[in-house]
């Protein structure tokens, strides 16, 4: 299971080249994402479209909040 | 919804995944960088004003008041150690004992809005419960500052009038 990061502690990751990830529906991600974060919808997660992201480097992944 | 993309990020052999759980509301909610259709606007963060007195619980009314006459406001925010908010001091507690501290005679717990509250939200917020301010804090409840009504820009306050008078006639 994914450990949880909290502000302080993306910050420090994307710091050090980590990856960020939004997984909300596209037209979420258009109206307003974190600086430098890339879209892949949680319902098209897969082989392929995680093919862009570098396995040798951390990934952040988040959605809207906790709910 | 993050948590079910990290795990599935796992299975596919990501091995350094992490999942910020607070997510976008709590990033935006502090006044960090974002992008899109919609990272222009101006929100509540963008309007707070520092200017508000504020005391630490201990402190006493007589020590407090003259900091407050000093600010554009009628009150005080208690605040603890970090900048957390804790309580306020309005104008019945300033006006009453000036020996007793502040954690005796403030509001516990005063209500706040994120810097991320969009200001046609705040705006109405505000008239809902006529109130002439709001107080910002950050998800963690430091205090950020200060909003004020008539500091609304213009286009929030013209929408209230006109939809006041098309609820008058």
């Amino acid at each position: 299971m994914a450990p949880p990061a909290r502000v302080d502690d993306v910050r420090r990751l994307l710091a050090d080249g980590a990856q960020l990830v939004e997984v909300l529906p596209e037209a979420e991600y258009a109206e307003l994402h974190l600086k430098g974060a890339r879209n892949i919808p949680l319902k098209r997660l897969g082989a392929e479209t995680a093919a862009d992201l570098d396995p040798g480097r951390p990934v952040v992944v988040y959605c809207h909040d906790a709910l | 919804m993050s948590p079910r993309a990290a795990c599935r990020l796992e299975t596919l052999g990501f091995e350094r995944v992490f999942d910020y759980v607070e997510g976008k509301a709590d990033w935006i909610a502090r006044g960090l960088p974002t992008e899109g259709e919609r990272a222009g606007e101006r929100r509540a963060g963008h309007l707070a004003r520092r200017d508000v007195a504020t005391c630490r619980l201990s402190e006493r009314v007589d020590d407090v008041r003259p900091h407050v006459e000093a600010s554009p406001y009628g009150f005080a925010l208690v605040v603890a150690d970090g900048g957390v908010l804790l309580g306020r001091l309005g104008r019945v507690a300033l006006e009453g004992d000036p020996d007793r501290c502040a954690e005796e005679v403030m509001e516990p717990g005063p209500s706040t809005v994120r810097m991320d509250t969009a200001l046609d939200a705040l705006a109405e917020r505000l008239d809902r419960r006529d109130l002439k301010t709001a107080v910002v804090s950050t998800p963690d409840g430091a205090l950020v500052g200060v909003v004020r009504r008539k500091e609304l820009p213009p286009g929030e306050q013209g929408r209230r009038s006109t939809a006041s008078r098309g609820n008058a006639l």
